[in-house]
């Protein structure tokens, strides 16, 4: 915390909570259905997922919300739980 | 130099506004400050003065657009009275905690209940504590030059500045006001500079979000910061303002206050008609002193202290309610004075409520009335309302 | 980490829900408009969005506005960046429903009146979602609600008819459940000189009841059964931009959510008999507008 900034609330530090610490489940991709369509990546509400064939995951923010695997309309991607 | 026009406070206001080249203005009509918005309003339409008006939809919205248009880096203006600063509440302290130099002229108007067009100071002093500097102007031509001199001051300490004036007994009343040229205003108040703080895509930040109880304070320790600041700034700023223009300004101007029996505190066009009376009652051999205070905000203590030091009474004139306490201005000069051994005695009255005329008759009542006070005691209980009219309260 | 939103103006690590479909709308919203964005939020789940203390979610230059003004404080942005030169930088607000269709409708009506350049995106998750699902103008009837816990009795404030009322430019219905054509446009709003208003399905599995998982089928199960159609007006000329091919029973998207579980057949009758006239008049004004 700085008052570098002295003329009121100034935000320049971009948020970074590292959200994967909440998934009770993840995504997986099934890389020989995957065509690279890249719809999930739209729908992705944290923007974690990289689009490519298959598209890549960033599990470090992912939180599990399994909304990609309901918009893949190639059955590419499903639901594991999280271990441990 | 600049050119000698008879102007009332409304007009005055709008040529300070002309002159300091702000290049928003956002404003909604209310009793008694619309002659300046529609003045401003017809120097852009005729190219006076470039900017963009916006005639908004409520004082509200007028605020926040002026705000917004602050944080985006332009100098801006609104004016209201009345109600209208009390619907702009909310974001006179966005304005403020952003620490965004914008100037707003006030036609003082009473709050409601119950409903009146005319003047008292409750608007403004609702809003005493919410980081704004407030500048109370005398006469017509302190109405066009605390608008220039505010722009200069804010800037500096980054604050933004209300600029009073007694609703309809100055807004509304013809002066002889000297208007500077443009060169020499130009001369004194440079183009605006947006400061820390600003929204623009080649320096993206986020600009008023929430906070925790772990920040809060030192933010707002900035500002309080900027407030003490303003006080040491004001001279510097007179200065100048002096040497450019010839009219030199005060955070308060004492008058005949040395040894003075009774010094009259006051705010506004009070003043006035508080010098003309001293002036008559020393030509009496009565002992009569007057402070006007200039500046409620930052409340300038050590000099009210000081001047005050040497009276031997002192008598406030509140033109607010006081409500539940006494008047703010009787509060902050007892808190100037609190804790000294030769302090003089304080008494406070209230007068000029609701647009009554606050006359040289009231000033001479309460001259009279100090030496009654003082025998009973250095103490009062409670305010007294001076000027009300006995035989029509039936308590 | 990249993405295919190459653009990324969002940070990634924001405390939204799982699954939270205004983040998906914000999201996708920037990356069609770019960095000569400035992005104001009111306090509601946007304001998520804008941070905390020194941190913020925005690439771009943001604005925490009150609730009730987020459309003056447009004002004030938009004509200060004209004023400057800087007509090419969007100034967008991305507000909810209750700071839309209540407290904010004056600033918002006003705005539009006076035709300054914005876009105002509505994320209608139809209810105070951010202080804990309270009702507002948006909600429904029949939906539960912590201030409607019998189910609204009261039907849905139509916001997009007062401002085709208007006379808005550019004025369109979209759904996080259909995000290209949610893209498409915002591209048109960020083209017009002048006010342009986007009003969002925004399913919110935390205040509506259902599995975070099925937010994107809800969303499409509005547009399907005819409930949410989507359409644009340009200058009045209203376009469907999405004609399912058969509409599905209205019981099927109510069914999904938890907060209709009370609904009565008599109001889930009325919402059909609504659904009616209005595909039909909006159908009427489409081939008016040929």
């Amino acid at each position: 915390m700085s008052t570098k900034h002295k003329t009121g609330i100034v935000a320049e530090g971009i948020a970074d909570t590292k959200t994967g610490v909440w998934r009770a489940e993840r995504p997986v991709v099934e890389k020989n259905k995957c065509v690279g369509c890249g719809i999930c990546v739209q729908y992705c509400p944290v923007g974690a997922i990289e689009k490519g064939k298959p598209v890549k995951i960033d599990y470090v923010y992912c939180k599990g919300c399994g909304i990609c695997v309901t918009t893949c309309p190639k059955e590419a991607l499903s639901m594991e739980k999280e271990n441990g | 130099m600049g050119k000698k026009i008879a102007l009332d406070g409304n007009a005055a206001i709008a040529e300070g506004v002309r002159l300091s080249r702000p290049r928003f203005v956002a404003a909604y009509p209310i009793t008694p400050q619309t002659p300046i918005v529609e003045r401003v309003a017809d120097f852009i339409a005729s190219g006076e003065l470039k900017a963009k008006y916006v005639a908004t939809e409520s004082e509200h919205s007028a605020l926040t657009a002026v705000v917004g248009a602050a944080a985006a880096g332009i100098r801006s203006f609104t004016a209201t009275a009345g109600a209208g600063l009390a619907l702009m509440h909310e974001i006179v302290g966005v304005a403020s905690g952003n620490r965004f130099p914008i100037v707003m002229g006030i036609s003082n108007r009473a709050l409601p209940s119950p409903w009146s067009l005319q003047t008292d100071h409750s608007d403004s002093m609702a809003e005493r504590d919410m980081g704004w500097i407030q500048l109370y102007a005398e006469n017509c031509q302190e109405a066009l030059d605390f608008v220039i001199f505010g722009y200069r001051l804010g800037e500096i300490v980054r604050l933004p500045v209300m600029v009073c004036i007694d609703g309809f007994f100055l807004s509304h009343s013809v002066e002889g006001v000297n208007v500077p040229d443009q060169g020499l205003v130009d001369s004194f108040l440079p183009p605006y500079e947006r400061g820390e703080n600003f929204l623009d895509p080649e320096y993206p930040m986020t600009l008023n979000q929430l906070t925790s109880a772990v920040m809060f304070t030192e933010i707002k320790y900035q500002h309080k910061k900027a407030m003490d600041r303003a006080l040491e700034e004001f001279p510097k700023v007179a200065s100048e303002f002096e040497k450019t223009f010839g009219r030199f300004y005060s955070p308060v101007e004492a008058k005949d206050t040395d040894g003075a029996d009774i010094v009259l505190v006051t705010l506004g066009s009070t003043s006035g008609t508080a010098k003309y009376v001293a002036r008559n009652l020393r030509q009496q051999g009565k002992k009569i002193g007057t402070l006007k205070v200039t500046s409620f905000r930052p409340f300038p203590k050590k000099q009210v202290r000081e001047t005050l030091l040497r009276a031997k009474t002192v008598a406030v004139i509140d033109r607010s309610w006081g409500l539940g306490s006494e008047g703010p201005l009787s509060l902050e000069v007892k808190g100037a004075l609190y804790g000294h051994p030769s302090a003089p005695a304080v008494f406070n009255f209230v007068a000029g409520l609701g647009g009554r005329d606050l006359h040289e008759g009231t000033i001479e009542k309460i001259v009279s009335r100090v030496p009654d006070l003082g025998l009973a005691g250095t103490h009062q209980d409670s305010p007294e309302w001076i000027d009300l009219q006995e035989e029509k309260n039936d308590e | 980490m990249m993405s295919e939103m190459k653009k990324n103006l969002i940070a990634h690590g924001l405390s939204t829900c799982e699954g939270c479909a205004m983040e998906i709308i914000a999201r996708n919203t920037l990356d069609v408009l770019g960095e000569k964005t400035i992005v104001l939020t009111p306090p509601s789940c946007s304001a998520i969005l804008t941070g905390y203390g020194w941190e913020t979610g925005w690439k771009v230059p943001g604005f925490q506005s009150n609730l009730e003004n987020i459309a003056a404080y447009c004002t004030g942005i938009s004509e200060a960046m004209k004023l400057q030169g800087k007509d090419d930088v969007n100034v967008v607000a991305f507000a909810g429903d209750g700071g839309t269709v209540d407290i904010g409708l004056q600033a918002l009506s006003a705005a539009v009146e006076r035709g300054h350049r914005f876009i105002y995106i509505c994320y209608d998750n139809e209810a105070y979602m951010n202080t804990g699902i309270q009702r507002s103008g948006g909600t429904p009837m029949g939906a539960w609600t912590t201030t409607t816990p019998s189910g609204k009795s009261e039907g849905k404030k139509d916001i997009v008819a007062m401002l085709r009322a208007q006379g808005i430019p550019y004025i369109a219905t979209a759904s996080a459940g259909h995000i290209p054509d949610l893209r498409e446009k915002i591209r048109k709003a960020s083209r017009v000189d002048g006010p342009s208003y986007l009003h969002v399905m925004t399913p919110c599995s935390t205040g509506w009841r259902f599995k975070a998982k099925d937010t994107v089928t809800v969303a499409r199960l509005a547009v399907d059964t005819g409930l949410w159609p989507l359409f644009e007006a340009v200058y009045g000329k209203v376009r469907i931009t999405y004609k399912p091919k058969e509409l599905k029973p209205l019981k099927e998207y109510l069914d999904l959510q938890g907060r209709f579980r009370n609904i009565t057949s008599e109001q889930v009758e009325k919402i059909e008999e609504q659904i009616r006239k209005d595909l039909e008049r909006l159908s009427r004004e489409e081939d008016l507008s040929k």
